[in-house]
């Protein structure tokens, strides 16, 4: 009854395509400061440019209600050092960052966000977003503080991590950005950042799009830009009929704001790091088997027939008691907790976890498979606390898990719910759900690289800011997109407050226009956009997997290139959507480009960037503990070199605090 | 009417999910905002007024739930995991070691207890 193809079958006819199509017709939008991307970064940059008293544009690809990757919701938030029952400092916190990624993730901006992440809670609290038990729900659970009536996740002694009831997180900020007359442009596509002259490199005053309903351009004129996209999902791998997606980010998320970044001549680091597409969306639906990981941290987990899985701590001692589980042990100040954007956590810092060699006790049989989750052994605190309170408000989980699950009847104070069944290497992290055998093991995703900034978190290019998670070098997840969101809008505003008026290139926006639209003039025996999609995963799966060489990057640049002017050049879009849908394919063919060439810069090995070079195999040489930053200049690659501690050397002070104290603009 | 008697049609496979949401006509009242919010257009305005929208592009959806969220009339609209992954979902009574999973033909009675509260 809901169907397209019931649709059809009943009327015997196509049904038209709903909205007014108006390709070509041209918008013009001036604002002092342009945000492109609607999610929970970009609309936090454009409330604090607003509250600046700055006019705000917001660009955003889906609806600025609901979109993006942290538009689904947040059930814990991480690094809130400064909130009044925390044991950790800002610097303690932003070193076991720095630390644990041996340098390689941007200390500047993990200090930024850890500066203020309570901060930012506050505000989304005044926004209306529940960040206390005011109720009482949880009164007297241990990781519960009776005065501020705060909540707190992971480490129950430290108290830097705080659950959060944000499933409406996003409507929340929505309606802000709203009562602050912040003007959003939802359905828009960007397609280049304007710059003077249309020349790279130069300042950027703006950006076109195109909208994926009306098929309309749009041409943004700002004083100052903040990009506040997500990353980069599609790039190694493009499969939606089986993966919905990916885990954790929609199909927007197609690498639009790098690749704009890129041709405009920003610079990037790190964009050769990249992990196993552990949550590509091959596992099962997020949070909704048994696992003891994250969201349901602490969930006991037993066996076929109830016999209860041990816990070990980061240094693999036993825990013998459930409070355990929740606690730093001995050798640990704090503990740093998941989901922050670091790919490796030194021990004193690690959680704690299920026993590490489960595989092997199960091939033994100690534990019949399968494994269930017992909720019922928890304190009814800690069971509702997992169960309702976390899965109900974290991303995905609300409508997609608990209301799905509890509407079929299961109720986790009488019932055991499965993991999955899998080859035993599956059960290595207490992640079963997003367990990493189940992904190809040829398919990456890009992992912490991303636009490099300085302490005001603008990019090398006058007048671009850059706030987001997933595309920014040292941001990390939801909370974390919040917070540099907010301080690349308080950069943008301050600038635009004294910048001349925008001027864009008139021949920049013709060209672009032309190019936007070259998809429509197409026979229509070209290829669609899934299968162009396809092919860009297969090149960068093949000669951009973990293992490369300088010949296989420079085949799979020709490769990238081939395509671009071959099946992408003669593609066909049939309405404004597919339209859309092919643009995201130059920006991933672009970002591709961006990371081959990256890639090809290092001539040696990484552990922690998990980058092999078969022709540089020796691993982690001195000579390269350096980032590369990486830009175009008249279309051609430059590349120089910086230290890892750059944000705590000239031209900036030695210390984390007086760098911030510096440059916050409070 | 059953396809013994409808007329056949050349048409593509049903795609892969089918659904990905579902829509009950007789509680939806085709207001839209759910095709308003969807940030992938996995659905559209239904031509015919009043009538639920259309599931164009299923295998867009990333299942984020906003679209049920969004609803003004609860049931109107059910947001269906793939197959592939609903018949994962299994549990079983602790007591009595009954199994159940999502999607099962005879459903237990619903667990009424909200999120919050």
């Amino acid at each position: 009854m809901s169907t397209w193809h019931d649709y059809v079958q009943r009327n015997g006819a196509l049904p038209e395509w709903p909205y007014p199509v108006n390709y070509g017709k041209v918008n013009e939008v001036v604002s002092d400061v342009l945000v492109i991307g609607g999610g929970v970064a970009g609309l936090q940059a454009a409330i604090n440019a607003a509250r600046m008293g700055t006019k705000v544009a917001v660009l955003e690809r889906g609806h600025a209600k609901r979109s993006g990757s942290g538009g689904a919701g947040v059930d814990h938030w991480h690094g809130a050092v400064t909130n009044p029952c925390s044991k950790v400092t800002p610097e303690m916190y932003t070193q076991a960052c720095y630390d644990s990624m041996q340098g390689w993730t941007g200390g500047h901006v993990r200090y930024i966000i850890t500066k203020e992440s309570w901060d930012t809670l506050l505000d989304c609290e005044k926004m209306g977003v529940q960040i206390r038990d005011a109720k009482d729900e949880f009164k007297g659970a241990d990781f519960r503080d009776e005065k501020t009536k705060l909540m707190f996740a992971y480490d129950y002694k430290n108290r830097h991590i705080i659950r959060v009831w944000g499933y409406n997180i996003k409507v929340k900020l929505y309606e802000e950005a709203k009562r602050v007359g912040v003007n959003i442009y939802n359905r828009v596509m960007p397609t280049c950042l304007l710059t003077t002259g249309g020349k790279q490199g130069a300042k950027v005053v703006g950006a076109t799009a195109v909208n994926t309903r009306t098929g309309e351009f749009y041409v943004f004129r700002a004083k100052a830009t903040v990009i506040a996209t997500g990353g980069v999902g599609r790039l190694f791998d493009f499969a939606p009929e089986v993966t919905a997606s990916s885990s954790m980010g929609d199909l927007n998320a197609a690498g639009v704001g790098e690749a704009i970044g890129w041709n405009a001549g920003a610079e990037f680091v790190c964009m050769e790091k990249t992990s196993p597409g552990r949550l590509a969306g091959y596992a099962y639906a997020p949070y909704s088997m048994a696992n003891a990981h994250n969201t349901y941290h602490g969930t006991p987990i037993v066996d076929a027939n109830g016999k209860e899985v041990p816990w070990d701590d980061a240094f693999n001692r036993p825990i013998k008691k459930i409070q355990g589980r929740f606690l730093p042990s001995e050798g640990q100040d704090f503990i740093l907790g998941e989901g922050i954007g670091i790919s490796y956590y030194l021990e004193q810092y690690r959680n704690n976890g299920l026993i590490h060699d489960l595989p092997e006790r199960i091939r033994e049989g100690e534990f019949k498979l399968p494994l269930y989750a017992d909720l019922t052994r928890l304190p009814e605190v800690e069971r509702r606390s997992i169960f309702g309170m976390m899965v109900g408000n974290e991303g995905k989980t609300r409508i997609p898990i608990y209301d799905t699950m509890t509407k079929a009847g299961f109720d986790p104070d009488k019932d055991l719910f499965q993991a999955p069944v899998m080859p035993l290497e599956g059960y290595n992290h207490s992640n079963f759900w997003a367990a990493g055998i189940n992904t190809p093991p040829t398919i990456r995703s890009l992992a912490g690289g991303g636009f490099l900034v300085d302490w005001n978190q603008r990019t090398n290019l006058k007048g671009l800011y850059i706030g987001a998670g997933g595309n920014l070098f040292g941001g990390g997840c939801h909370g974390e997109s919040h917070t540099t969101g907010r301080y690349a809008g308080r950069h943008a505003a301050e600038y635009a407050k004294t910048a001349p008026e925008p001027v864009a290139d008139k021949q920049q926006v013709e060209a672009e226009k032309t190019r936007a639209y070259s998809a429509l003039k197409q026979g229509k025996e070209g290829n669609g956009w899934k299968e162009i999609n396809a092919a860009i995963a297969r090149i960068m799966r093949d000669y951009c997997g973990q293992y490369k060489n300088e010949q296989t990057l420079n085949l799979g640049l020709r490769l990238l290139n081939e395509l671009k002017t071959t099946e992408l050049a003669s593609a066909y879009a049939s309405n404004p959507h597919e339209l859309g849908r092919l643009l995201e394919c130059h920006s991933l063919i672009t970002v591709g480009e961006l990371v081959i060439k990256a890639s090809l810069e290092r001539k040696a090995s990484n552990s922690i960037l998990d980058f092999h070079r078969l022709d540089y195999p020796a691993m982690n040489p001195p000579e390269w503990n350096k980032l590369l930053p990486i830009r175009q200049e008249d279309n051609k690659v430059s590349v120089r070199e910086l230290p890892l501690d750059f944000h705590l050397k000239a031209p900036y002070a030695s210390s984390y605090e007086e760098n911030y104290q510096k440059h916050c603009v409070k | 009417m059953t396809a013994m008697s409808d007329k056949a049609y050349m048409v593509p496979n049903p795609p892969t999910p089918n659904k990905a949401v579902e829509f009950n006509p007789e509680i939806c009242i085709g207001c839209n905002l759910c095709v308003d919010v969807c940030p992938t257009d996995v659905m559209m305005p239904n031509p015919e007024k009043k009538q639920p929208p259309i599931v164009v592009y299923p295998e867009e959806c990333w299942y984020c739930g906003g679209c049920v969220e969004e609803c003004p009339r609860p049931g109107a609209i059910t947001m269906l995991h793939p197959t592939q992954q609903r018949i994962s979902v299994n549990w079983k009574h602790k007591d009595t070691s009954e199994l159940f999973r999502l999607g099962m033909k005879n459903t237990p009675p619903p667990n009424t207890r909200l999120p919050v509260g």
